[in-house]
């Protein structure tokens, strides 16, 4: 029996949905990290009061429709150019805070030039990395951010090196280029994780209003329906396997 | 027997059963509908141990769909 009714009441809110994350049902799996880091965008738009100056690109894959979820301005990018879009818009509209938000195949795939070209030239944009390790949306084919051994829908019997490369840590090589002041590894599977992203991604944000160089923000993510497995269990399996080959914690820092 | 000192609001029609937050539940608040279904057949969260709540904003902070509002008292004397 739910006798809290006296505890419920309007000032005893500690915590509720960020009014910028609208009433649309999301399309992402149950237990899909992206739903985490679409409710901390909107929470720190909000904080920020920066509604009506944010501009997001979305990318191809899973959250194309980020547009749907977040009431601010978007920009729908084609797959991989989330970054060379950006580029243009903060360009154009240097007041404005330009973010980009891809996964592992547009970022470190197919847009694998528009990321590396953008965090070269230090465009003042955020990027928001969602590594999860394959590609989601399509049916969990091998990405290039795969682990050694993984068993994907296009490896069966887990990735070799010998045939399909090594994974690639994007990340790493972003963090060796001069024109990107911030660049961090987060993750979203624990209250405390998800504060830490929270705060690395308002950082970011705060980067690119103040004109400090291109900040990336991975997020290393599950894909439950990708991995076969349950989001609790993905989130364990992240941690016992993705953490060896993508450790969180910042890579550069250099905003002091 | 302990005073709750916490409450959550669960958007039941907006869950989608994951589970996460009641993994990451300190105190064993929530629970999934073992049997129960919403209009687009989750079994969705539900609170099953509304007094051992103490309103830490765990469930809602790992909530990847946002249906989690968490209340807490301000401490009283009692």
């Amino acid at each position: 029996m739910d006798n809290t009714d006296y505890i419920k009441q309007p000032q005893n809110i500690v915590y509720s949905k960020p009014r910028l994350l609208n009433d649309n049902n999301m399309h992402y799996c149950p237990g899909c990290s992206h739903g985490v880091v679409h409710r901390l965008v909107a929470e720190i738009i909000e904080e920020m009061g920066a509604e009506h100056i944010a501009i997001g690109i979305a990318p191809v894959g899973c959250a194309v429709f980020a547009y749907n979820y977040i009431d601010i301005d978007w920009i729908e990018a084609a797959h991989g150019r989330a970054p060379a879009v950006a580029t243009a818009v903060k360009r154009l509209n240097p007041g404005r805070l330009v973010f980009t938000y891809q996964g592992d195949g547009d970022l470190a795939a197919i847009g694998t030039a528009e990321t590396i070209h953008a965090a070269n030239r230090g465009e003042n944009i955020a990027i928001i990395f969602i590594n999860n390790g394959i590609y989601g949306m399509t049916g969990g084919q091998m990405a290039p951010t795969t682990l050694e051994g993984m068993a994907t829908s296009t490896t069966p019997y887990g990735r070799r090196v010998d045939l399909n490369g090594y994974p690639l840590k994007i990340t790493e090589l972003l963090a060796q280029l001069p024109g990107t002041c911030y660049v961090t590894r987060q993750s979203v599977h624990t209250p405390a994780s998800v504060r830490k992203a929270k705060a690395a991604i308002k950082k970011a944000f705060e980067n690119s209003m103040a004109g400090k160089g291109t900040s990336v923000v991975e997020i290393v993510s599950t894909c439950s329906s990708g991995w076969k497995m349950t989001p609790a269990k993905s989130n364990q399996w992240m941690v016992e396997n993705m953490f060896e080959a993508y450790p969180p914690g910042d890579l550069k820092n250099e905003t002091k | 027997m302990a005073k709750a000192k916490g409450a959550v609001d669960i958007n039941a029609e907006r869950c989608k059963g994951c589970d996460l937050c009641v993994v990451a539940c300190p105190c064993d608040v929530l629970g999934l509908q073992p049997k129960e279904v919403n209009n687009r057949g989750y079994h969705f969260a539900f609170v099953d141990n509304p007094l051992a709540c103490i309103g830490c904003a765990a469930c809602a902070t790992v909530c990847p769909d946002g249906c989690i509002t968490v209340y807490r008292m301000v401490s009283t004397n009692d």
